[in-house]
Parts: structure tokens; sequence; C-alpha cells
């Protein structure tokens, strides 16, 4: 068990491409970090860098007290679960977990405990003499959940280890991996571009963006207070309405209307970002929304749809019985502590 | 096809079955050739087996033919088999290592090496065949097992098929073995092998046929009747100067001389299935 420290961290590319430019993170010890962004973003790059996989270009990681740059993998005290698990196809399910062990030299009769306790925390006792092509996916997962842990290793490392599983498993799993990293209590970095996994399992949620991080927080106060505009249409489903709009003395221009704006931002051009739960009907709400399509989702609705006279799009989240028809035009409300302001130049957070 | 057509089925059958046996037509013919007294071959091969089969084959077990200038056929057959066992483990080992080093390290003139191993593939034995002549007879290699087997090791077509292979393997299983503490080695020995189990058993067995069927070549570099392999062996029975050739001793040999390749393929052959059957990724 330890912390990580990622010390303006950089990798450059043959060829002067940058994937990672300088990135510092502080992951305490038993923290649940998730890593998140777009594809390319450069979050599998970071946590291969982390893993040993790719070299550093510049800045430091540290493991523990250990600086780790120039270790090989196997001597960083990581565990590794991918994303197609790279089990071993010819060794059998205890094959496949005792094989790291048995490199490091550990005792055969020391093997076995280990194998055998790691096996019965993930329900794989009954498992053990299978090869993995005659387990099903999520077992296979399980196995390579079950590789990483029997070393007890410093930290767990997941790269995106759900996005083979059906969307029920992904779910179940999910929360057994949340459980299994908190019974053990080992420090975890955990990459996904699904900003669902990554807003329920993090302790520090990290939004990258372009090889960069965006912003670094607890998912709650990523969702509550996202620095860009970048991520508030990343976090959060369905994603933030985004529109262009003006503050001036009578408050907020927004296409869809006038609304009061919030306190303490400088007048001038904004990009307004409102959540699609946080838009409230009311008969004479001040923004106007013309529905075009209805989503029924059981305990709520989305309705989507355009600003009358505007190309803006624009969706709401309902809940109640008393949901729009197609064609309608809805009235709704937001209280302005929910609005969020960004920067239209620069993207950021104004408030 | 899922078709039940009775007339249909009924074609199928006779191709396959006259396509079947004009393949084992002449094996059936050398058998029964070596099955009769010369006197009764020479005349034209009966359509019957004889009844002096087992006087014929302890004769070319046993003596060999002296008279056409051959040894024992036994030191021919273990000569063959010594051959072509080196051959095709020398190549399988090489090749191995070979494609192992092209795929999975960097280092300079990589890609250099692997298309001078590549190009190789262009020129058959026969072209650099003098030339290699030289080289063995300089090194003092004629007339013994490396000069019959190393200079025909190096496979070019083996070590592109093991890179082909290697190269579908999923980086993630090597990056594993990375993280789970193996080393270079380690990795080619635990996995790397083991995953080309089914390779191994192709390859041997085309390999080992390869080696068995060499004529040419130890045509050229032995001299010394204890170093004659099996197929040469036939040939000279076959042009035995001044006498008749003895077409039911050499028929016998012949015979004889086809049972390893077909040893090696059935062996290798069920390590194949299990190797089919047992679906792996």
């Amino acid at each position: 068990m330890s912390n990580i420290q990622i010390n303006n961290v950089r990798k450059t590319y043959p060829g002067g491409i940058d994937a990672i430019r300088g990135i510092t993170l502080d992951i305490a010890d038993g923290e649940f970090c998730v890593l998140v962004g777009p594809s390319g973003c450069g979050k599998s790059t970071l946590l291969r860098m982390i893993a040993g996989l790719e070299t550093i270009t510049d800045g430091s990681v540290s493991i523990g007290d250990r600086v780790v740059n120039d270790l090989e993998p196997a001597e960083r005290d990581i565990a590794m679960v991918f994303q197609n698990y790279a089990l071993y196809p010819h060794m059998t399910v205890y094959g496949n977990m005792a094989y790291g062990l048995k490199n490091r030299g550990v005792p055969k009769d020391k093997i076995k405990v280990m194998v055998d306790e790691a096996a019965a925390t993930l329900g794989l006792s009954e498992f053990l003499t299978r090869k993995p092509a005659q387990l099903s996916g999520g077992q296979r997962q399980r196995v390579a959940m079950g590789r990483a842990i029997v070393r007890q290793p410093q930290a767990f490392l997941f790269d995106e280890p759900l996005s083979n599983l059906d969307a029920k498993l992904r779910l179940k799993t999910r929360v057994e991996i949340r459980d299994l990293q908190q019974r053990l209590g080992t420090t975890s970095i955990y990459v996904t571009h699904d900003q669902m996994e990554a807003m329920t399992l993090a302790d520090q949620l990290v939004v990258l963006n372009d090889g960069a991080v965006e912003q670094v927080g607890t998912p709650i106060d990523v969702y509550n207070r996202p620095a860009s505009v970048f991520v508030a249409e990343f976090i959060g489903s369905p994603p933030m309405n985004l529109m262009p709009g003006e503050i001036d003395e009578s408050g907020l221009v927004t296409p869809a209307g006038v609304v009061a704006a919030p306190a303490g931002v400088r007048h001038g051009a904004v990009t307004i970002g409102i959540r699609p739960e946080h838009l409230h009907p009311a008969s004479d709400g001040p923004l106007r929304l013309k529905v075009r399509v209805v989503e029924h989702l059981g305990a709520s609705a989305n309705a989507h749809g355009t600003v009358p006279g505007h190309a803006v799009e624009m969706i709401a989240s309902l809940t109640g019985a008393d949901l729009p028809a197609k064609g309608e035009t809805l009235g709704l409300t937001v209280a302005a502590e929910n609005l969020h302001l960004f920067d239209p130049e620069t993207g950021r957070r104004l408030h | 096809m899922v078709e039940r057509r009775p007339f249909l089925t009924f074609i199928q059958h006779a191709v396959l079955i006259l396509g079947a046996a004009m393949f084992v037509f002449p094996i059936y013919l050398a058998f029964v050739a070596s099955t009769h007294t010369a006197a009764e071959v020479s005349g034209g091969v009966p359509l019957l087996p004889g009844a002096e089969m087992i006087r014929n084959y302890s004769l070319v077990l046993g003596e060999g033919i002296s008279a056409a200038g051959a040894p024992p056929l036994w030191i021919m057959l273990m000569n063959s088999t010594i051959m072509a066992l080196s051959i095709t483990i020398g190549k399988i080992v090489i090749s191995l290592l070979s494609a192992f080093a092209v795929v999975y390290f960097k280092f300079p003139f990589r890609m250099l090496a692997f298309w001078t191993i590549f190009v190789t593939l262009m020129l058959p034995v026969e072209v650099r065949i003098l030339p290699t002549f030289e080289v063995v007879a300089q090194l003092g290699m004629l007339n013994s097992y490396a000069g019959l087997s190393i200079p025909l090791i190096a496979s070019a077509t083996a070590t592109f098929l093991f890179r082909q292979f290697f190269m579908t393997v999923p980086d993630q299983l090597t990056e594993a073995a990375r993280i789970d503490g193996a080393g270079p080695m380690k990795f080619f020995r635990d996995i790397l092998l083991p995953l080309s189990r089914t390779n191994l058993a192709a390859l041997f067995v085309i390999l080992f046929i390869y080696g068995w069927n060499q004529y040419l070549w130890p045509l050229l570099v032995t001299t010394d009747e204890s170093y004659y392999t099996i197929v040469m062996g036939i040939q000279r029975m076959a042009n035995a100067g001044e006498e008749t050739p003895q077409w039911h001793l050499i028929m016998a040999t012949a015979i004889l001389a086809l049972l390893p390749p077909v040893v090696v393929i059935l062996a290798m052959q069920r390590l194949f299935v299990r190797g089919l059957v047992e679906v792996e990724k």
C-alpha cells in the first residue's frame, strides 16, 4: 500500500507528437483514482507509463517513496488488469494466477495458499483447473482480477477492464471492483472512457483532454462545478446543455429567454451550461423548448428539442407524470445557482 | 453444404474414390512388386501380391543389395532419419529464435536482417548448391552427418511463418508477462512456445518430409557408403551398372522408405487434432 506521485510527466513520441503534456497528480494511499477522457486523450498512455510499459520522456513517477522511472514493470510492484484480460490461454486459471508468483521465486506451497485465497475472494475456487477458453467473459474478467490481487501489489492499474462485458455484467462487476478495492485498501488507478463508470468508482476523478489534466476532484465536485466546457460536456448523462449568451444589466440573456444571472460574474459574452435535470417545467418560465422527441426512461424522461427561433439544441430531464407531447412548446425555469458560466474564448469556468 | 441428393452423393463419392485410387495405385504396385521374385517381376508386375514378401524384406533389411553397391537398408534408414531429424530440429530451433528476435526485440538493422532472410526464400536450393558444396568441402564436412544436415538447416520459410504467428500474439499478453516478471527468454519458453505448439507440429511434419526426401544434396556430399541415405540409395540400386535392376528388392526398399514419414505424420496428426479441438485464443 502506498501513494503514487506523478510529477510533471511528459510523453513525446518520436516525430514530436506530445501524447502527455506535463501531468502532475497525487494519488493518496488506498485511493481509487479514475482517469477519464475521450479516446486519444492520453489516459491509457499515462497508465502504461505508470506501469512501466511506456518510457517516460520527462518528469517522474513514484510509487511509495521510490522513483520508478527506470524500473522494469515487474520491479514496480504493481498489477495491471487489461482490457482484453490478456490471460495466458494455455495455462489453467491456477497457472495464470500463479505465474507472477512463480517468477518471483515464491515457494510452491506458499503459492498454493495465496492463489487459493485470492480465488476464494473472487469466487473462482471451482474454476482453478479450467483454461480461459472454457470460461465466460465475466469469469475471465475475474481471473484477470485474481491475477492482480494474488501478488498483493502496492497498486492496481486497470485499463478499461469492463469494456468487453455486456451492460448488465458491467454494472455488477463495477460494484464488485469497488467493493474489492475498498476491502483490500489498495491504491488503484483506473482508466475508462465511460463517464458513468468514472463517476461511480472514483475517489478522485481526473478528467484528461489532449494529454493534459482538465480537472481533478471528487466526482461530485467535478459534476457540480465543472472547470471547463470540456468537462461540462463530458461528465453527465444526458450531457449538459450548452448555449451562447450574454450578461448585461438585465441579467443573463440566453437564446431561450432572460434569466437571473449568478452573482459575481463579469458582464459580456459567456457560454451557458445547464444540466438537463436542473430544468424544471413552468408554464411562465423564461426558457422555451420546442419538443421534438421524448425518451421515457421509467423514472424520468428526456425531452429533446430546440429553442424556438434558434438552432440551439436542448435536453430537459423531467420527472412526474405530466410529460409534454411531440411538437409542444415547453416553458422551463432554472435556478441561478444551477447555471454554469464559461468563458467562450478559453472555455474555463467564470465563477 | 447440407444437401440431400442421392445422385450428387454418388458423384461425389465416385470422384473421391477415383482420385484416391489414382494416388494409391503406384504405391500398391510397388508393394505388389516387392512380394514377388525377380523373375516374376521382370515380365511386368502382376496385380496380386505374391509369396516372397518375407524373404525380400529380410534380404534388403539385413544384407542389402551388395551387387547394387548399396549398404544394408537399416543403415540407410538410420542415416536418413538422422539427417531428417537434424534438419527438422535445427530448422525449427533456428527459425523460432530468429523470428523471436525479429518480432520482439528492437535492434539496429532489424528489418534488414528480416528481409535478408526473406530474400533467400526466392533462391531454390539448386541455385546455391555449387557454392554451398564448395564451402562444405573446404570445411571438411563431406561424408559426415554435419555435412548432410547443416547446410540445409537455415530456413526462410519457417522463420517467416513463425514471424507471422508471433505477430498475431496480442501485445497485451507480452505486457502481462512483463508485469508478471517474466524476462524475454522466460516469456519465450513459458508463453510463446506453448502457444506455437500446433504450428510446431505442422512444421515438424513438413520439414521432416523435406529432410527425408533430400536427394541431390546427399548425392553430392557423400561418397562413403556408410553415409548413404535411403532416397539416394534407391537411385543407386536402380542404376546398378550392367546388371538388370532387381526391381522386387528396390520396391521393397521404396516401401520401407515410405514408412518413417508416414509414422511422423500419424504421430503429429494427433497433436494437430488435439490442438484444433482445444479451441484456444
